[in-house]
């Protein structure tokens, strides 16, 4: 079985975003693998090494040639190869559009995404590439297990979660406690990622209907109101009678 | 043409962020001059419907058969129907689990322009144009829809719960739903907690709690204020609490009232979940803690005393 | 003259920073308090492939060049100076030292187990009545015909308990002055070896030191490395590369405080404003980033040259005396930043100063780097 993990590049999670009109001042900007990403990805090489019947995994974004070293660390820590559509990521539809046209000549038995980026908070390119390639989508993933040759998918839900079987082909939108940490890449993986390949493609013409106009900073939050350690009262008395959400 | 909200059940009752839904949809059908619609799939008792009509939707659409578990295509291609008969030209989800997992796809069917996280009305309706958070609650952009339909999903606590009654007209829908391949094998659901994605208060514990030894303490607080329970990263990184609680950019990110973090230093990636939030009050005994640059209340202080107290002034009243 | 770094080093780098912050940094304070020495993290750490990083892949090394060396040995000193001083032996100078003058029969049976991390090395040169001065030693081997007989005493010496390979320097022909010195492979369960006690130090306290005493060891000829009279040179050659490392250490500890005392200052408020507002502090957080570049940039072009397999005896030296001399400045400032904090051991900044004043000390004082530096002025 074949599984295909979507990547996207983004500036690390720690980073102070500043903006020059609607784009993102990346300088001095570190850009790692998406956090929820990099866990999908995590979870498919421990499929994969567990010996549950894991023949291939290819990673596939859609970025401009700077996007290559994430790639590049994906193939590092055991991706077998990888596709780059050669594009800025537009929105969320071209994106999924662009993978759904390339995932249509690429084998796969399961798709496996990051729940969200951490840039533009899209949420959306799971849903939308199975949408696009008419297969079953499941969001909010916590677990992925293979069984007798069928993917076994834990969703939470509120409250708890459920255990889906699937014996086709699958997209599943993973979230944290996927898999335990990202991976580090060992020094020989480093050296094999060059030789792996890494395949790029032109992108198919397509619209996106979205597109940032305007950056908006949040207002500046007025100041703590303090309490004394000793005077619980006040704070109770504060959250009742001032704020109101008691 | 006219507005439809998705509202959302959840064994068999809508949830807390339907009405906030309504209203949010009502004002744009106002501005646009356009009817609004709900739409609830599955079996919803009777009585639930009632007081949605104080939102204002001018019909609730009903399709009460099936849907028995989540099944992404299936629920998708229902709103697709219905979003094609009722000629709604925008589509408006919750940004939660189950709202961005239908969205994506109702909005790639449809050609339409998705837009997530959203943090606002309209800033113009012709062209579309829409605030969302980014960069997890960090900045905002405005995003302009081309597309004839846009779908969006609302992030929590964005927007006021408006009384503004209506018709709310209850009307079985007609649809060709496709059956479900979706074989669920298991469900384990835990009955009687707060969920941590619907709660309106939230106690949350970070490294400074210094062990999952002392979280009765929390446990207790959030017994006594009907909250849930949530934590940082390092807390569920350690194992103290699961990762089903863990707050933050690559946790949950969450939109609650009253939002109490104690010992929790405030990492960036933790303001980011939790920024949203009506009102946050932090306990540490760090004054140079970050999360105090957040907070709208605060004591600088020894939380293993500040919050048995806090817990039994809050019993005894 | 390219200041870039090639996208492997970038991603060493960048792995040797994962791992120390995300794994050491979780019982650093731990270990130093108690003196543990690092078992596991060395587990870790030899399979992602950093305890033969520069050997080649052949004996089992990653064979990467020692610019990605400088770049790692940095990331994990500036968390944990223990684990970066066990793997700069094991690196410099017990694999290089195989690697560059062991025969392949040496290589084949010593090398390869320390490269890919299952065993690590220790290099005994220093000796109770001589540290840097190692132009005679009191230890003895004499040849037996057969084998050589080891006698002696070594100091100070790291990893000695933790080690399962030995790099013995000891003296053939005291006549012969310098030039009766010999290298030797000793497998550390010999007969006769036996450690004195953990040595309880002021700082690096995770890394295990001993002194090794030698009582009639007999070690097969075939261990001795290179032609007889060979040791000496041998001990300043790899000493010579091995500088590097330590330097490298040093600009990590400089470079850790460094980090924790910006980050310390534009947090901590006195007088109505962040710390960092005061030019009292800001200054000295300019002089320290300005002490820690050059240091940094002197590691860097050492390590270049190494790469070029050029002469790198001079660049080392200052490389290792600068950074060493800058790191103790750099912590002390740090530490000073950080006021009362910076005396507590919960925030780090006291045991980077602690563990900056070895790196003043071991491979090589600052004073002898400076003698190194200095006859080279007048070659």
């Amino acid at each position: 079985m074949n599984i295909l993990v979507c990547l996207s590049n983004v500036p690390d999670t720690t980073t102070k975003v500043k903006f020059n009109g609607t784009k993102l001042e990346t300088e001095g900007v570190q850009w790692i693998i998406n956090p929820w990403d990099e866990l999908a990805l995590t979870r498919a090489l421990e499929l994969k090494e567990s010996g549950a019947g894991i023949d291939n995994i290819s990673v596939i974004t859609v970025g401009l040639e700077d996007a290559e070293p994430t790639i590049r660390k994906a193939l590092a820590i055991g991706a077998d190869d990888a596709y780059r559509i050669n594009s800025e990521a537009f929105d969320s539809f071209y994106t999924a559009a662009q993978i759904a046209e390339l995932a249509k000549n690429i084998p796969f038995d399961l798709i496996m995404t990051g729940f969200e980026s951490a840039d533009y908070n899209g949420v959306a390119v799971g849903a939308m590439l199975a949408e696009l390639l008419d297969i079953p989508s499941v969001g909010a993933v916590s677990a992925v297990n293979v069984k007798d040759g069928k993917w076994l998918i834990d969703r939470e839900i509120d409250g708890g979660k459920e255990v889906l079987q699937f014996d086709s082909r699958v997209l599943v939108s993973v979230q944290k406690g996927i898999a335990i940490d990202p991976r580090i890449p060992a020094m020989r993986g480093i050296m094999n990622a060059r030789r792996k390949p890494l395949n790029v493609s032109n992108p198919v013409a397509l619209d996106s209907f979205n597109e940032i106009i305007a950056i908006e900073l949040p207002r500046s939050k007025s100041k703590v109101k303090l309490f004394d350690p000793e005077d619980v009262q006040s704070l109770l008395d504060a959250l009742r009678n001032e704020a109101h959400v008691l | 043409m006219s507005v439809l909200v998705y509202i959302e059940n959840w064994d068999g009752k809508f949830k807390k962020v339907t009405n906030e839904l309504l209203s949010y949809g009502k004002q744009i059908a106002h501005e646009m001059s356009v009817p609004l619609y709900a739409i609830s799939l599955g079996n919803v008792a009777d009585q639930e419907f009632a007081p949605l009509k104080n939102y204002g939707p001018d019909k609730i659409f009903v399709v009460n058969q099936g849907f028995e578990v989540l099944d992404n295509q299936v629920y998708a291609d229902a709103i697709v129907q219905a979003v094609e008969k009722l000629d709604a030209q925008v589509v408006v989800f919750s940004q939660d689990n189950v709202g961005n997992a239908i969205a994506g796809r109702v909005a790639a069917r449809l050609k339409a322009g998705f837009v997530s996280a959203v943090a606002g009305l309209p800033l113009s309706i012709s062209p579309f144009i829409i605030k969302k958070k980014i960069y997890t609650n960090k900045v905002f952009g405005h995003v302009k829809i081309n597309s004839a339909i846009k779908v969006l999903s609302l992030s929590k606590n964005t927007f006021e719960v408006i009384e503004n009654p209506a018709a709310g007209e209850i009307v079985n829908l007609e649809l060709a739903i496709k059956t479900s391949s979706t074989n669920r094998i298991s469900v384990d659901k835990v009955t009687g907690k707060i969920l941590l994605s619907d709660a309106e208060r939230v106690v949350s514990g970070g490294r400074g709690m210094k062990g999952s030894e002392n979280w009765g303490m929390l446990e207790s607080l959030a017994q006594a204020m009907h909250a849930a329970t949530g934590c940082s990263r390092p807390v569920s990184d350690e194992g103290w609490r699961p990762h089903t609680e863990h707050i933050g950019q690559t946790g949950k990110i969450i939109a609650p009232n009253l939002y109490f973090a104690i010992g929790i230093s405030g990492a960036i990636q933790h303001i980011g979940g939790i920024s949203s939030s009506k009102c946050i009050v932090a306990i540490n005994k760090d004054p140079d803690a970050p999360i105090f640059e957040v907070a709208d209340y605060g004591i600088i202080g020894d939380a293993f005393k500040i919050v048995p107290e806090f817990t039994k002034l809050l019993q005894q009243s | 003259m390219n200041f870039e770094f090639s996208e492997e080093q970038l991603m060493i780098r960048q792995a040797a920073r994962d791992y120390a912050q995300r794994e050491l940094i979780k019982d650093v304070l731990e270990r130093d308090e108690k003196a543990i020495f690092p078992t596991h993290h060395l587990k870790a750490l030899g399979e992602l492939g950093f305890l033969g990083m520069m050997t080649s892949p052949k004996y089992g090394g990653s064979g990467m060049d020692a610019i990605s060396y400088v770049l790692a040995m940095e990331e994990i000193a500036k968390v944990d100076a223990s684990m970066a001083v066990i793997m700069s032996i094991n690196n410099s100078l017990v694999n290089y030292g195989l690697e560059q003058y062991g025969n392949e029969f040496q290589k084949e049976k010593f090398l390869r187990p320390l490269s890919d991390g299952t065993q690590i090395g220790a290099f005994l040169l220093s000796e109770p009545e001589a540290g840097s001065d190692a132009t005679h030693q009191n230890t003895s081997a004499i040849d037996m015909g057969d084998y050589y007989l080891i006698n002696g005493t070594k100091n100070w010496i790291s990893n000695a308990k933790s080690a399962s390979t030995y790099i013995v320097i000891a003296q053939t022909n005291s006549e012969k002055k310098h030039h009766g010195i010999n290298a030797f492979i000793v497998d550390k369960n010999t007969a006769g070896i036996s450690l004195g006690p953990h040595e309880n130090k002021m700082g690096m306290r995770s890394s295990d030191t001993h002194s090794v005493m030698f009582t009639d060891v007999k070690v097969p000829k075939e261990n001795r490395i290179g032609e007889d009279g060979f040791g000496f040179k041998f001990a300043m050659k790899v000493l010579s590369g091995g500088r590097i490392g330590i330097a490298a250490q040093a600009v990590g500890i400089a470079s850790g405080a460094m980090d924790l005392a910006l980050k310390y200052a534009q947090e901590r408020k006195a007088f109505g404003t962040e710390i960092f507002n005061h030019q009292a502090i800001a200054f000295k957080l300019a002089d320290m980033a300005v002490k820690i570049e050059n240091a940094r940039n002197l590691c860097l072009k050492a390590a270049w040259l190494k790469d070029n397999h050029k002469p790198v005896d001079i660049a080392s030296a200052m490389a290792k005396q600068y950074a060493a001399d800058i790191a103790m400045e750099v912590t002390t400032e740090a530490v000073q930043i950080h006021g009362g904090y910076g005396y507590v051991k919960e925030y780090h900044v006291e045991r980077l100063m602690r563990e900056a004043k070895l790196t003043q000390i071991y491979e090589g004082t600052s004073e002898v780097q400076k003698i190194v530096i200095s006859r080279g002025l007048v070659k």
